[in-house]
């Protein structure tokens, strides 16, 4: 199918790669500050929030999805913008579901390049907002595992995407929709394709942040 | 003699455990002080507290005249980025001008590895890029806690010639240390540490031929057979 240039195929790839890219994206923005700012901050109920967290990195992503879904729908507060049923809701989605695993990896990191680097900060005299960007900047390469998880998850994702994407074809069928769907009807070719397309895609970006990660051992340390 | 430092009744703690305890110092203007005293005395606490690092739990810290003052840690906490990259994120972090960078790299013998990764330096050279980076902040006053620790001999040598140098340029150092061979090179005084205490401030000299508390009468015995 790759081959013969089916036109849906790749539709459905670029689809999903674009919206998992994008919900990645959105989830670093709010994920990696948020996991540097609970590393260094210290403030009462700051382990409550941790474990909240970390609780969240088994959100049952169906239930975000039909969060999104309340939230987007006609009666929902933001109905009258009519993004459900839209790539865009399936952006939201995947980004409320990437952005806590984003969040709760990058505290651990930055909990412990912080406890290296706290007191060296505070005898230069480093505000929160430079120590954190500080962080964030030395650490981006272990960071960037951080950022590939939460892809590996939003490209992987299919509860909440079919709550709030409804699988239509052409507007938000992504490769997880489509295997689910060519699966319960019974058109194993495509939903095998798609399936090995989608572990090869999950598999190219994990071998580019090993060869980054190594080139980048060998050039900073 | 001027006074560098005043300390009256001072305590530190650390997670709520009392570290240095009752702590009257009134240090005077010298070269080099180095604060002596077995593992777990809290010479690391001291520092840290002189330097603002480690708030007091009661009592007052007096600085009669407001220094300029940089630290260097017993385990350097280099960035990820070149020798010459972690002198210049310094000087940015300090707004302090990075035009000596290479100047400073020359004296501790390092401009040569001016491109190289800091971390993948030898424990030797990352200290003194530690130093380096301390000296390029054009400090009045420098705190060292254990510079020596894990640095072999070599280095050792070049660190204390930059720390000659560095009294020579008017830098007031005060430093902690368990190696009494070199606070015996160094120091032109010494703070003894114990258990938390400090048991007495000393010149140099006097401390080595003739220490004035037991615990460091005791301290030298077992060092020195």
């Amino acid at each position: 199918m790759m081959v013969s240039g089916d036109a849906e195929l790749y539709r459905i790839i670029g689809l999903s790669v674009q919206l998992a890219l994008a919900a990645t994206l959105v989830g670093a923005l709010i994920g990696l500050p948020l996991g540097a700012w609970l590393a260094i901050a210290r403030f009462p109920g700051r382990s409550a929030l941790v474990a909240a967290l970390n609780a969240l990195l088994g959100l049952p992503s169906v239930v975000v999805g039909l969060a999104v879904y309340l939230l987007l729908s006609r009666a929902g507060p933001l109905g009258s913008f009519g993004l459900l049923f839209t790539p865009t809701a399936i952006v939201m989605a995947q980004t409320l579901l990437v952005a806590p695993v984003m969040a709760a990896l990058a505290r651990q990191i930055c909990e412990d390049g912080w406890s290296e680097y706290a007191e060296l900060f505070a005898s230069l005299g480093l505000g929160p907002w430079r120590s954190l960007c500080t962080l964030l900047w030395d650490l981006r390469h272990s960071l960037l595992t951080v950022v590939l998880a939460g892809f590996g998850r939003a490209a992987s994702e299919v509860g909440a995407v079919m709550v709030v994407g409804g699988n239509i074809d052409g507007v938000t069928r992504v490769m997880t929709t489509a295997i689910a769907l060519e699966t319960s009807k019974g058109d194993l070719p495509l939903a095998l394709a798609l399936g090995f397309i989608l572990l090869a895609l999950v598999l190219l970006m994990n071998g580019l942040a090993l060869g980054l990660r190594h080139w980048s051992l060998a050039r900073h340390g | 003699m001027t006074e560098l430092v005043i300390l009256r009744q001072a305590c530190v703690e650390l997670a709520g455990r009392p570290v240095l305890s009752d702590l009257d110092l009134t240090l005077a203007h010298q070269p080099v002080t180095t604060v002596l005293g077995a593992n777990g005395a809290g010479k690391s606490a001291l520092l840290r507290a002189l330097h603002g690092l480690l708030p007091l739990a009661q009592g007052q810290l007096q600085w009669p005249r407001r220094l300029r003052q940089a630290m260097v840690f017993q385990r350097p906490a280099l960035l990820r980025r070149s020798v010459r990259g972690n002198l210049e994120w310094a000087a940015q972090a300090a707004r302090v001008n990075a035009s000596d960078a290479e100047q400073v790299l020359a004296r501790v013998g390092l401009l040569e590895q001016a491109d190289r990764p800091a971390r993948l330096l030898s424990t030797g050279e990352q200290q003194r890029l530690a130093l380096a980076r301390a000296w390029l902040l054009r400090p009045e006053l420098l705190f060292l806690d254990e510079p020596c620790a894990s640095v072999d001999p070599a280095s050792m040598a070049r660190i204390e010639q930059c720390l000659r140098d560095m009294t020579n340029e008017g830098i007031t150092i005060i430093m902690a240390t368990h190696l009494l061979g070199q606070a015996r090179r160094l120091s032109d005084q010494i703070i003894f540490v114990h258990e938390g205490r400090i048991t007495e401030v000393t010149p140099a000299a006097a401390f080595f031929s003739e220490p004035n508390s037991a615990p460091a009468r005791l301290f030298l015995q077992q060092a020195l057979p």
